[in-house]
């Protein structure tokens, strides 16, 4: 056929005829937002947290059991958390940070309770609030006990929004 | 071709003639051509145009704001490239190098001093331009680009101060940060994530200084040069100041122009040397505050955000943390970029509070919001308790929605009254409702600087337990 045209055009499904140019235009610019993305990605990866083994992120060996009696709460330097063992025996490893603005919490032992020096948020011996302005309990982080010694991971914080039974770890 | 150019191209007799005629001008020029040649040729000197309006030179007009900014920006670079090489950024070093600095290194002290008051007082400057600009109406058409690159700015000077905040390692610094960066968690979806990021890890630690480092050294200063050059071309492109007028003057004046040499540049040249004296004599005089090394384990009480975000931590005390963390800054941050498109009254640019009855409103709101905020600061502090009285109600909406209902509808009560009242125009009734809010968010800042103590409860400035005022 003599009329074949060097462009060759595609029918669109709304009948709007595709141009050789407006296509290329667009695989660049998606080719140019996938790039885009990939730098993001590559980014965000790169600004990961880094954290070294043996240090505060990893897994922390803490003792055994025995060592800890019921009704104490023992705190861990390194590891940036509490030891509680409470009435019944059962424990829970319990970071540190305050959940309203990033404070560390002593325990008071007078008082029996955790009080924050910034803002005055107060807590029970298992995290639970006890005087706002903090806004949920203290966060934990993973406990197993395997033939009488502790481990706590250090590396994942369990975010709670309330205190519950199920938390806690016997041994 | 006029004389100027004769001597230009005309190379000189002797060697050491020859490189002077390189290095720089031959010689001032005597008449204004040359004084205006002389601007358009200089790399430094053509930021400015070769004549400027009379009227501009006004140093009650300006107050010089813009000017000082960029001169305490030159004297930050200057400074901290010098701080740069005596520092180390590892918790285990940092804040050894900087009591090094302090006493074993020539001038070291004075330096760190020069830079600290320096970046402190460019978070002032800055705002108080921004305050210039608005109250002149210099946000508006055609210079609302220039405003939101101002916007971006100031939001550019609070992120290099904050990360500076970080770097002598002391305990001032590193709660500082700990509560400042606390605030992002309650970003809902990706706080945590950001914090994460921003951090380099869960808490602040080596990851975070070496972040913070980084960021403050290379990617705000870069992004701030090309920011300020881009703000300073647009000045130009818009047809530079906006020109003063009296509030009773009803047409705009027939401007006169004088050339930039030696009006212009002489009053800048002036008021660079006796800022950069202040600034020498004070750094000489009050030192930099430097507490104990940080310790993770040991919060102080009270602790708090570096000065500049007391404000919004004075917010937290009193709102749910999503509505005083992202709700009020992220409304009252889209409502200050977005200004020069719903403020748009040009006939009333170049005089300052718009009209006579704006500087009455003015005067009006800064005194309302005097006596409102304390107020208010007061009566939730020990009266209103919003979580017991709507105890069966989430803590978002019995601390939170509900109470910032209540500071809207008290908001809007206001500028009803304005406008019923005083018959204010539009333009008259943003003027009002922003010196209420600049007002409310200084007196909040400065309860929060001088007023909170221990526990953050409310103190008398002068009965506050602890030895050091936070800033």
């Amino acid at each position: 056929m003599q009329t074949t045209s060097l462009h060759t055009t595609i029918q669109t499904e709304t009948g709007k005829p595709v141009s050789r140019r407006d296509a290329l235009k667009t695989i660049w610019a998606a080719l140019g937002g996938m790039v885009a993305l990939e730098f993001t990605g590559l980014a965000l990866a790169y600004m990961q947290p880094r954290l070294a083994q043996g240090e505060f992120g990893s897994v922390m060996s803490v003792g055994a059991v025995e060592n800890f009696p019921n009704n104490s709460v023992t705190h861990i330097p390194n590891g940036r958390f509490y030891l509680v063992r409470l009435a019944d025996g059962g424990f829970l490893a319990v970071y540190q940070r305050c959940t309203h603005l990033g404070c560390s919490v002593p325990w008071d032992q007078s008082q029996g309770m955790f009080v924050c020096p910034c803002h005055n948020s107060q807590f029970s011996p298992d995290g639970q609030v006890l005087n706002p302005p903090a806004p949920r309990p203290l966060d934990l982080f993973p406990i197993t006990i395997t033939d009488g010694m502790i481990e706590v991971d250090t590396g994942v914080s369990i975010t709670r929004e309330t205190a519950h039974l199920a938390q806690v770890v016997y041994p | 071709m006029s004389e100027q150019d004769q001597i230009v191209d005309t190379p000189a007799q002797t060697f050491l003639g020859r490189i002077w005629q390189a290095l720089g001008p031959t010689g001032l020029p005597s008449d204004d051509r040359g004084r205006m040649r002389m601007v358009v040729d200089n790399l430094v000197l053509h930021l400015h145009p070769t004549k400027v309006p009379t009227r501009t030179l006004s140093w009650t007009y300006t107050w010089g704001l813009g000017g000082l900014t960029s001169l305490l920006a030159v004297i930050l670079v200057l400074t901290g490239i010098f701080l740069q090489m005596n520092y180390t950024p590892s918790p285990s070093q940092a804040y050894l190098d900087i009591l090094s600095l302090r006493t074993n290194t020539w001038f070291g002290d004075l330096l760190r001093n020069l830079h600290h008051w320096s970046a402190n007082l460019l978070v002032v400057t800055a705002f108080l331009h921004l305050l210039r600009v608005f109250f002149t109406g210099g946000h508006r058409a055609p210079r609302a680009t220039n405003w939101i690159v101002g916007v971006l700015m100031l939001l550019l000077v609070l992120a290099a101060n904050f990360t500076g905040y970080l770097l002598p390692w002391d305990q001032l610094a590193y709660w500082a940060i700990t509560v400042g960066t606390s605030i992002i968690n309650y970003v809902p979806i990706v706080g945590g994530f950001l914090n994460r990021l921003l951090l380099g890890g869960p808490e602040v630690g080596a990851p975070t200084l070496l972040n913070f480092y980084s960021l403050h050294i290379s990617f705000i200063p870069v992004t701030m040069v090309m920011l300020m050059s881009l703000h300073f071309w647009r000045v130009r492109k818009d047809g530079g100041l906006t020109v003063p007028r009296r509030a009773k003057e009803s047409e705009p004046p027939k401007i006169e122009r004088v050339t930039t040499i030696p009006h212009l540049v002489r009053r800048e040249l002036v008021f660079a040397v006796a800022w950069i004296a202040i600034l020498l004599a004070w750094s000489m005089l009050v030192p930099a505050p430097l507490e104990g090394i940080a310790n993770p384990d040991l919060s102080p009480n009270p602790a708090k955000a570096p000065w500049y975000f007391l404000g919004l931590q004075e917010l937290l005390l009193h709102f749910h943390p999503l509505v005083a963390a992202v709700i009020i800054p992220g409304l009252a941050l889209g409502a200050l970029l977005l200004l020069p498109f719903y403020d748009i009254q040009i006939s009333s640019v170049g005089v300052y509070f718009r009209s006579l009855r704006g500087r009455f409103l003015s005067l009006l709101a800064l005194g309302t919001a005097l006596l409102i905020t304390p107020a208010w600061v007061l009566l939730d502090e020990y009266l209103l308790d919003w979580s017991a009285w709507l105890a069966s109600w989430p803590s978002l909406i019995s601390n939170g929605l509900v109470p910032l209902a209540v500071v809207v509808l008290g908001l809007v009560a206001l500028d009803e009254l304005v406008k019923r009242g005083l018959r204010a125009t539009q333009e008259e009734r943003i003027l009002f409702i922003f010196v209420f809010l600049v007002t409310a968010l200084v007196v909040l800042t400065a309860i929060g600087i001088f007023f909170r103590g221990p526990g953050m409860s409310l103190y008398w400035p002068w009965d506050i337990p602890t030895t050091h005022l936070s800033l």
